[in-house]
């Protein structure tokens, strides 16, 4: 098709209307990076009770704001539960230790109310946390004048992550039994995960299994694929 | 055998190309989309970082088919005719029997000249604000938090476009034919495209190509 004749094309005349809604999304699209933030909170906050009553669960499946995004590295990552769950403490300590799911829950527990920040944006607000402080882990296990840093595993095979000892030993870093008024579920990270408040969610290791005190901080999964090892919250 | 049934041209092979290579893109990027996005999938399927990169760079791979195509004088055309809507499209749009025949619809009806213009804007806002979520470094949070919602939101949108888009197809065998083969029968294009078979036929009239272009189909 070559030289189109506009004068005489029916659909060649008339206003660039296409070019307009393009335009139109393309400012929809920015004002929404802009605002967006907070019109999604009052969105999701007008509709809570709706969402709750919401026979079908449709809603919630809706990209209306707050709500938790599954992440997993690897495949189907195999549940554990109170039998066959154990968290190991090692590394550079005096005292290394296994403890089982009602060994943690013995131990003195920590509760407060976060907002849970993905690094990507997502955004959950008010998430309720329950578990034992890490610092009283590295207590019991006393760690080597040598270590300076903390190593997480998974015991979905491939994650890890680090944080320096003063960050461990933070009151609000955590090994968490409980989230959002329950235990912490499978696909939330169960039954035994990190919260790191104050970082993004990929310094809070899920499905936790290991903790090992080492010499250096150990670059996790996320940062040898570009994240910053330092994963504090900057507005 | 033997049914010679008069045809005309309606894409040449670079529009068609682009159309299928664009189709592809769009399809991996929605799957994967689905995958990144809806919890119980994200688990079954894992491996996020491996679905993360081959959803952004097909988002952005979107971007050559359409742009390469330019290079093609009929593909920036039927740009142009996409771009304008006519009063008789607003009419098309506006009426009930819209499908009876009776309106001058050119190469595109308004209904695809919406699609089109809807689509290419939802690709700019999802390739920009995608790339903000990327790269984390770009924006401050706030932004990637209202970048995130913009995505969801327009990744929705358009992912119910392309199913309506895909819904009509399934639904008109000649339309899939025009984009296949580049040719349609003359009898569908004079009840769906009337206006367009008139300009086709006045342009071709010198040298009588298209009115006689016959083909066995």
């Amino acid at each position: 098709m070559d030289d189109v004749d506009r004068s005489r094309t029916p659909d060649a005349s008339g206003a660039p209307v296409g070019r307009r809604v393009v335009l139109g999304l393309v400012g929809l699209g920015a004002a929404g990076v802009v605002g967006g933030a907070s019109f999604s909170r009052r969105l999701s906050e007008w509709l809570a009770p709706v969402e709750l009553r919401d026979p079908t669960g449709l809603i919630a499946t809706l990209p209306l704001g707050p709500a938790f995004r599954f992440y997993s590295v690897t495949g189907v990552v195999e549940p554990r539960d109170e039998a066959s769950y154990r968290l190991e403490v090692g590394g550079l300590v005096a005292e290394p230790a296994t403890y089982g799911l009602a060994d943690l829950r013995a131990l003195p527990q920590t509760e407060f109310t976060s907002d849970f920040h993905c690094v990507t944006g997502w955004v959950v607000p008010g998430v309720h946390w329950v578990g034992v402080p890490l610092s009283e882990l590295l207590d019991r296990a006393r760690p080597a004048a040598s270590a300076t840093a903390v190593r997480f595993r998974s015991f979905d095979g491939t994650y890890t992550e680090s944080l320096g000892l003063e960050d461990a030993r933070a009151a609000r870093t955590i090994v968490a039994l409980e989230m959002l008024d329950g235990p912490v579920s499978h696909d939330h990270g169960g039954p035994v995960r990190m919260y790191v408040d104050g970082q993004y969610g990929y310094k809070s290791t899920k499905w936790l299994s290991a903790i090992e005190l080492t010499e250096d901080e150990v670059p996790g999964y996320w940062e040898h694929r570009g994240y910053d090892v330092d994963g504090t919250i900057r507005g | 055998m033997g049914d010679v049934v008069a045809t005309l041209a309606r894409f040449t092979p670079a529009e068609r190309w682009v159309h299928r290579v664009t189709g592809l893109l769009m399809a991996t990027c929605l799957v994967t989309a689905f995958v990144l996005y809806y919890g119980p999938v994200s688990l079954a399927v894992g491996h996020r970082h491996a679905v993360e990169l081959v959803h952004v760079w097909a988002g952005y791979a979107l971007a050559a088919p359409l742009l390469l195509g330019l290079l093609s004088p009929a593909y920036r055309a039927d740009l142009g005719l996409l771009n304008r809507f006519s009063r008789e499209d607003w009419r098309w749009l506006r009426s009930r029997d819209r499908r009876d025949g009776s309106f001058d619809v050119g190469k595109f009806n308004a209904g695809q000249k919406l699609n089109a213009a809807l689509t290419a804007g939802s690709v700019v806002v999802l390739v920009g604000t995608g790339t903000l979520m990327f790269w984390t470094g770009l924006v401050r949070l706030a932004w990637r938090t209202g970048a995130t919602f913009v995505h969801d939101w327009f990744a929705l949108a358009l992912g119910l476009l392309v199913l309506g888009h895909l819904w009509f197809a399934m639904a008109d065998p000649e339309a899939r034919a025009g984009m296949r083969t580049g040719v349609v029968r003359r009898s569908w294009a004079l009840k769906e495209h009337r206006a367009w078979v008139r300009t086709a036929d006045g342009r071709a009239a010198p040298s009588g190509t298209a009115r006689g272009r016959a083909r066995r189909r």
